[in-house]
């Protein structure tokens, strides 16, 4: 012994480190990538491969060359971003439309702000909206689920249960009449439908969500609160109209609310840090994302709903605060 | 279903690698260096001078005020000079320091060991005891006995509660105690019981110590009014208000003492020391100290002279290991690194843990992600992530209105944080700028 450390306590400390939480989110996302890659082929591995190579491309470009600092890209969060945004795009999505996306992701989601833990918007979901904007066609163009028999450059489209029910309704169709042409609720939990690449697999993502749980990754309020205001809220509508408004187990597991719901609200940089705050979060997004989908002009909303939400998290923060040890006896 | 503290908390490493070790005497150093500052509060007043002999037992270093202790020698022998000594704060300050000559006690105290049940002293001449054997708080905090026992006019206090949780990992002096000293630490509790006039006692304990839990148990049948209870294993249950929520359920007010709750925490180290002030009429000069680490060949509880130097307990447990990076004055959590080995044993030196260097160095510092672990660790309710941004760029008032006065400084969001963060030092940081600003408001 030479000399001796000298630091102020703690001396011991978690083994927990920043990368060890990204790769446990990413562990917890190979579940919905397995089942996309069975639903939708080569596509979902094109896809997937693409934005992640382009994600970690550009955020260490921009380190490098413009940021000027030593690149980060081994903690993991580009890789996770890269995945989230392959996650919310159709798997026939051109190459270069997905390059673009991880651009706007990693480059005006990300790094504008000075990377990780400084972006107030979910860097996918910014990529994702910016793609929905400015390409709605190829956006919205969904593969059927038909596995590997269907090809990447070329895939049979058809609309997803959400586009149908929205059509069907604004057509003044009987909800019961367009159930039929919908899958049945069980078909739907496992993720046989048209969609984005990740969303459609409840039963993957929700295991994805036990694991995160079970490592204490992250913890179940967001998305609790997001499944409960959407199945009252939608429970409502549907208990006043069944005739006019889908059923509440329909709203959960149709379009991407179990993906937003558990990899995106759950976004650590872009929720609140406090448990009440993260329900106030929840239940807006809740709100929100049944608005858009039941009275707006898209058939989804969530994704809209959690960067509208994410704007409102600084304020959360400000003024929703963990209660204090010994606070009400001195204020009673 | 275990008590436990409601709200935060973390579970380290337990590493209580010298539980099974029974309390050893250390043998007498050459020399002791006994500082005058051992306690929170006035330093005290050196009464002997260089040449001067002494007794074990003899006060040295008179008490200064109400909050403030008396030191007594803890060896016999000739004062070889009052000067400043490097101790465990990393500054030099003043000791005395005294040349071991055998070992001749002063004639009051009682050397025998047999228990003495019956308590003659009333309850005024406990505290005045207490006051004269010099006994402070021995769970760390050092605060002077008397203080505590001496309860304001207009406070009533109901209960008195026995801090045996020793939640910091690797210490086991206080465990050691509870099973060796259990009989006199019991007394102990009943002298404080007396002097506090109240009937009823808590003892917690953390259960990863079921065999003291066990053992004291048998006997408190015999106690009447105290009671033992079992404890999650939930770093920090010994915090003062986090183990008087766990046991009773009643929150000490932000800025408020344990008394205005109608609740006095004592250590269980103390009860003891307590014991000996009262019944043997012996001064506190000696406690037990863990010295105890991954790599420590015999990892030891001592019974240890105060004034002993560090580096004599560290070759009696077998030496410093070759990979030592860190030596620390207390727990994991809590406790103080050393820049000198040294240094004296202090009262409120519970243990000494020998760190590796592997795992002396802090984690490497990346980005905050807001992850929110620091805020749910956070046993005192607060914002740690914030608290460190807010005494970062100096928002003094923010930070005062934000809770950092609250901060128990238990290191629990620095242990957790992700991102490897010295989110204490900054709160620490943040903490003695708003109490200096606090007390010149006052002024």
């Amino acid at each position: 012994m030479s000399k001796l450390f000298i630091s102020p306590s703690p001396h011991v400390y978690e083994d927990t480190t920043v990368k060890r939480l990204m790769f446990d989110v990413v562990i917890a996302l190979l579940p919905a990538l397995l089942f996309s890659v069975y639903f939708f082929g080569m596509g979902a591995i094109i896809v997937t491969l693409t934005a992640v190579v382009s994600c970690l491309a550009f955020e260490w470009l921009i380190q490098k060359y413009i940021l000027k600092e030593e690149p980060s890209i081994t903690d993991g969060s580009a890789l996770v971003t890269g995945i989230l945004l392959a996650f919310n795009v159709p798997t026939n999505l051109p190459i270069g439309i997905i390059i673009i996306g991880s651009l706007v992701a990693i480059g005006v989601g990300k790094m504008s702000f000075g990377g990780l833990g400084n972006n107030p918007f979910n860097p996918a979901l910014v990529g994702r909206v910016f793609l929905l904007i400015s390409f709605p066609v190829q956006m919205t163009s969904w593969p059927v689920p038909t596995g590997f028999s269907n090809s990447y450059t070329d895939a049979v489209t058809g609309a997803t249960p959400l586009g149908v029910m929205k059509e069907g309704i604004s057509a003044g169709e009987p909800v019961s009449a367009i159930m039929d042409k919908i899958p049945g609720h069980m078909e739907l939990f496992y993720g046989h439908m048209g969609g984005s690449m990740g969303e459609i697999a409840a039963l993957a993502l929700l295991l994805g969500l036990g694991y995160m749980l079970f490592r204490k990754v992250i913890k179940i309020h967001i998305p609790l609160s997001i499944f409960l205001t959407i199945g009252v809220f939608t429970g409502i509508l549907w208990l006043v109209n069944p005739e006019s408004n889908a059923d509440p187990i329909f709203h959960l597991l149709t379009g991407g609310v179990m993906l937003g719901a558990i990899f995106m609200a759950t976004d650590y940089v872009t929720s609140p840090m406090s448990v009440k705050g993260m329900w106030i979060f929840g239940i807006g997004i809740g709100i929100i994302t049944v608005a858009i989908r039941v009275f707006g002009a898209y058939p989804e909303g969530i994704s809209f709903a959690i960067l509208i939400m994410n704007a409102f998290v600084p304020l959360i923060n400000m003024y929703v605060k963990p209660k204090r040890f010994g606070e009400e006896v001195k204020n009673g | 279903m275990l008590k436990t503290f409601p709200k935060g908390g973390v579970h380290p490493a337990e590493g209580k690698y010298s539980a099974n070790s029974a309390i050893e005497v250390l043998p007498l150093p050459k020399q002791v260096s006994i500082p005058i500052a051992q306690h929170i509060g006035a330093p005290s007043k050196p009464v002997v001078t260089k040449g001067d002999k002494v007794k074990v037992g003899d006060k040295i270093a008179e008490s200064t005020g109400f909050v403030s202790a008396n030191i007594h020698s803890s060896v016999s022998g000739t004062v070889f000079k009052v000067d400043k000594v490097l101790d465990s704060t990393g500054y030099k300050r003043p000791c005395v320091i005294i040349n071991v000559e055998g070992d001749e006690w002063h004639e009051s105290i009682d050397k025998s060991t047999d228990l003495k049940k019956e308590i003659s002293l009333t309850d005024k001449e406990i505290i005045h005891r207490i006051n004269e054997s010099g006994i402070v708080g021995l769970g760390g905090a050092t605060f002077p006995s008397h203080v505590k026992l001496s309860v304001p006019d207009g406070k009533k206090i109901d209960v008195l509660i026995i801090n045996g949780v020793e939640c910091e990992p690797y210490l086991t002096s206080d465990h050691r105690l509870m099973l060796e000293k259990a009989e006199e630490m019991l007394v102990g509790i009943q002298i404080l019981m007396k002097a506090l006039g109240v009937n009823l006692a808590l003892i917690g304990i953390e259960n990863n110590k079921p065999d003291a839990i066990e053992h004291l148990e048998k006997l408190v049948k015999d106690y009447p009014g105290i009671e033992v209870h079992a404890l999650k294993v939930q770093y920090p249950q010994g915090g003062e208000k986090q183990l008087i929520k766990a046991l009773i359920n009643r929150e000490v007010p932000s800025g408020g003492l344990p008394l205005d709750v109608g609740a006095v925490v004592h250590n269980v180290g103390t009860a003891y020391a307590v014991y000996e002030a009262v019944q043997k009429n012996k001064p506190l000069f000696e406690r037990v100290v863990t010295l105890t680490g991954k790599s420590v060949k015999k990892p030891s509880n001592f019974m240890v002279r105060i004034g002993t130097p560090v580096s004599y307990l560290i070759e009696a447990a077998g030496g410093l290991p070759e990979d030592t990076g860190k030596v620390i004055n207390g727990g994991p959590m809590m406790g103080k690194a050393l820049n000198a080995l040294d240094v004296p044993v202090v009262k409120g030196a519970s243990g000494i843990l020998i760190m590796p260097a592997e795992l002396s160095q802090r984690k490497k510092e990346v980005n905050c992600i807001r992850c929110a672990k620091c805020v749910s660790v956070c046993p005192q309710g607060l914002e740690p992530y914030l608290l460190n941004r807010l005494a970062q760029l100096e928002k003094n008032d923010k930070l005062e209105t934000d809770g950092v006065m609250d901060c128990i400084e238990c290191g629990s969001c620095a242990y957790t944080c992700p991102a490897g963060l010295p989110l204490l030092d900054y709160i620490r940081l943040g903490k003695s700028r708003v109490s200096q600003i606090i007390r010149s408001r006052k002024q």
